[in-house]
């Protein structure tokens, strides 16, 4: 029977090609637009450590001077070297690392390449463990090498590629500003969306591509990048960073549990009322616990514009669901006369329901391939565009699979009011009026 | 023209009706909204910024190495720009409009202020600093090149003669006496105005005090800065491709980046102002769309109608109507659902245009708008109707005759 139906339909499409071909663009566009829109959303607020986020912790605390005092204002992202030091060197979680950007000049061996700046992380050796960042070649450093400030250095795939061809290069030495740094590990191409650890450097940029122990940076007084927010007399001089009242350094933890999380929060406040009982902090004594994806909620990571966008998409797909219920409607009750000989003839109003929604789907799935297509061309325009978001813009397997169902639904849905209407017809009304 | 007899007949059609003002209404909430974003990003993309910008390119640079001072690099660098053919003037800087990075502090008019000064932009520059930039000095003097100190890293930079714009001056000394008066840029370190520029804006497109400018006589100490050059009209293309070569000239251990080492003023700006110019291209093209559809369905319901309604069409004709009156019954029956569809519409504009106030930190819609979206949408539907609505006059009366 659904044989019959689909060659009826497919008759009938054919029949009124304008009105067809109206119904599957304002679907496709709509599809289209929306499914171009949410993969934007999509990839951007997308979780940056899939199964980890959960366990990765930033411990917040307040040194701030009393100017300015908010309770109700956030606390700062970032912390003072002093504390930093402290929470890493107290190694009360499973895993820590402290960390701040920065960039560096490399220097080729190759005379004829001329130098160039790739951007750096300064960290402990715990980063690559927490974050789980794959390695090609090589493994990360050992706290034993932070204590030790070893001029050494894991560098990324791209920087691997531009300086060694992608060769194993472990051993090896990179050139930075005078600084000599010998390769330990080479990472596997790695991007975690959005740059999470440190949203002040970049929001959705690429992963950097040297990393350097903090420990070393700070001796060899290596180029420093990143936010900085002073109070008192701090002032972000580069000299003093270490004792200024400056937060600078971005510190993560990763623990496992619920119980390890109770745990470190207790340890937490209990170090921020020391601080304020020793005078160091002058504001009342305040610790968080964050994690990564109540962290990048908090700092509205995702543009606005993003957010905007979808809407608008949605608004769109709606007055095109809307456009395809009217020309339905029309199609379906420009055919009252043979719906009403199909009723004569005995086909119950099931049948009559079931053939026009059959009509539907297929515009729907028509619509879905179209959408497709306007999904497919709308990511291209978003790829070009030159934010560093852009280049992520790919639709996945669930997307496409939604695209899909929605188009079908939508057409569906679009296509039931109609075809309610179209077989309550009367038949003898209709053909006695014929 | 008779409306009872329309409405009577559009009681018989409820759904295709409703379907129709739905969309018009739906169209228009969302057209208004989207052309009053797009408007609000022009005028974005389009705010002065004091700068005369034609025929000024800029440098991004990098210094390769670290010497205790890059002092005399930096200056040997200013002098062979200066020596360009062509160029008019030239300095280093730390920032300049557009560039979305750069400095700012609070200005206190005592030695020891405590509250937040008033927020401003810091641009570090010399003598030809107003000549490159194209700003207009409204109120005192120029630096002289005996004033430009040298700042090292560590230290904050308060220079003892500084410039402000106009904003500052007003906000500060809103008697007008603010030429020669005394502010402190960092604590105990007093600064003089010795000179009021009309308008330069701050670096960032997003700031609370777009025209809050304070310009120093300093170089500073360090590997990363900023050159601006002024080119003589006409030869802004043969310095923007000289420029690299010069500076590589003098001396390679340098990196201007591919894409933001040299640029032209108008590259600065097209680059600040993409995401906005994005955004409205994307609205506009949502707009055009929406309207294309929603024209595209009433042609498609109504051409339904008329062929529905054939017969009743040639009984008037029989009885005496004439081809207008047809015409004008389609027409008026269409004016009526849009009327009905924007009285809905504007409801849905005003509520949709509210959410984005408060979800988007957007302004609110201006009437004018509204009124706009109404003109348009009862325009488009008058025309969508038109070609059923012609076609309807053209049934001829022998239709009412045709079947049983």
């Amino acid at each position: 029977m659904f044989g019959y139906y689909l060659e009826l339909a497919l008759r009938s499409l054919r029949r009124s090609r304008a009105l067809t071909a109206l119904m599957i663009l304002a679907i496709a566009l709509g599809i289209g637009a929306s499914m171009t829109t949410l993969t934007v959303l999509h990839v951007l607020s997308g979780d940056p450590l899939p199964g980890r986020s959960g366990s990765i912790f930033m411990p917040r605390l307040d040194p701030r001077g009393l100017r300015g005092f908010d309770l109700s204002a956030d606390l700062p992202a970032q912390v003072t070297w002093t504390d930093g030091v402290n929470l890493l060197n107290a190694r009360r979680a499973h895993r820590q690392a402290l960390m701040t950007g920065g960039a560096l000049p490399i220097q080729p061996d190759d005379p004829s390449i001329d130098p160039f700046f790739v951007s750096a992380r300064y960290t402990s050796a715990d980063f690559f463990g927490m974050f789980d960042t794959p390695f090609r070649y090589g493994q990360a450093w050992s706290a034993t090498e932070d204590e030790q400030r070893a001029h050494i250095a894991v560098i990324g795939s791209e920087l691997n590629d531009r300086l060694f061809h992608g060769e194993n290069s472990i051993g090896r030495t990179i050139h930075a500003n005078g600084a000599d740094l010998r390769i330990v590990g080479v990472l596997k191409p790695w991007r975690p969306v959005p740059h999470f650890y440190d949203l002040n450097t970049t929001n959705y940029g690429a992963a950097e591509q040297v990393f350097v122990p903090l420990t070393t940076s700070r001796a060899m007084r290596l180029t420093r990048n990143g936010g900085v927010e002073c109070w008192g007399m701090g002032s972000g001089d580069e000299d003093h960073m270490e004792s200024a009242s400056c937060v600078w350094l971005q510190l993560w933890v990763e623990l496992d549990d619920a119980a390890a999380v109770a745990s470190y929060r207790r340890f937490l406040e209990g170090y921020a009322r020391e601080q304020v009982a020793s005078g160091r902090y002058d504001r009342p004594a305040r610790a968080e616990l964050t994690n990564v994806m109540h962290l990048l909620d908090e700092q509205g990571v995702v543009p606005g514009d993003v957010r905007l966008q979808v809407w608008l998409s949605l608004g769109f797909f709606v007055v095109c669901l809307v456009n395809t219920v009217g020309l339905m409607l029309a199609k379906f009750m420009r055919r009252a006369g043979e719906v009403s000989v199909r009723r004569a003839l005995g086909a119950s109003r099931r049948s009559v329901f079931t053939q026009l929604l059959t009509e539907a789907g297929i515009v729907g799935l028509a619509g879905g391939f179209g959408g497709l297509a306007v999904a497919l061309l709308g990511l291209a325009i978003v790829r070009m565009q030159p934010n560093p978001a852009a280049e992520l813009a790919h639709l996945d397997l669930t997307m496409l699979a939604a695209t899909f169902l929605v188009s079908l639904f939508a057409a569906l849905a679009a296509g039931l009011v109609p075809a309610w209407r179209a077989c309550r017809i009367p038949p003898a009304l209709q053909l006695k009026s014929q | 023209m008779q409306i009872k007899p329309i409405l009577a007949a559009l009681r018989r059609h409820k759904a295709g009706t409703i379907l129709i003002a739905l969309q018009i209404a739906l169209t228009l909430a969302i057209v208004c909204n989207a052309l009053f974003i797009v408007h609000e990003r022009i005028d974005r993309v389009n705010r002065p910024t004091g700068m005369d910008e034609s025929n000024v390119v800029v440098v991004q640079n990098r210094y390769v190495g670290s010497p205790p001072n890059f002092v005399p690099l930096i200056k040997t660098d200013v002098q062979a720009l200066r020596s360009i053919p062509g160029v008019e003037a030239a300095y280093t800087t730390n920032s300049f409009p557009l560039r979305r990075g750069g400095w700012s502090t609070g200005i206190q008019t005592k030695p020891d202020g405590t509250k937040d000064g008033l927020p401003t932009a810091l641009y570090f520059g010399d003598e030809q600093t107003l000549k490159a930039l194209g700003v207009r000095l409204i109120a005192g003097r120029n630096f002289n090149p005996g004033e430009v100190v040298i700042v090292q890293p560590q230290q904050r930079p308060a220079p003892p003669q500084v410039i402000v714009t106009k904003a500052i001056v007003d906000k500060l000394f809103p008697n007008g006496d603010g030429l020669g008066k005394t502010i402190y840029l960092s604590k105990g370190k007093p600064s003089t105005i010795i000179g009021i520029v009309d308008k330069l804006t701050v670096p960032w497109i997003d700031f609370d005090h777009m025209d809050n400018v304070t310009i120093m006589p300093l170089i500073f100490n360090s590997g990363y800065q900023h050159f601006v050059i002024r080119t003589r009209p006409g030869e802004q293309d043969a310095v923007f491709k000289a420029t690299a070569k010069t500076l590589y000239g003098v001396n390679r251990m340098r990196v201007l980046s591919e894409k933001t080492g040299v640029r032209t003023f108008d590259m600065v700006r097209s680059s600040a102002y993409e995401t906005d110019r994005g955004m409205a291209i994307l609205m506009s093209v949502v707009c055009g769309v929406l309207l294309a559809i929603t024209a595209a369905g009433i042609v498609g319901l109504s051409s339904f109608w008329v062929g529905q309604r054939r017969k009743q069409i040639g009984v008037r004709r029989a009885l005496g109507a004439r081809r207008s009156d047809i015409l004008s019954y389609f027409m008026t029956e269409n004016f009526l659902i849009a009327l009905a569809g924007v009285v809905l519409g504007v409801i849905l504009a005003v509520g949709l245009s509210q959410w984005m106030f408060t979800h988007f930190e957007m302004k609110r819609l201006s009437f004018t708008y509204v009124l706009v979206g109404v003109v348009v949408l009862l325009g488009l539907g008058q025309v969508a109707v038109f070609a059923p609505a012609l076609r309807a006059s053209k049934v001829s009366p022998v239709e009412a005759t045709r079947s049983v």
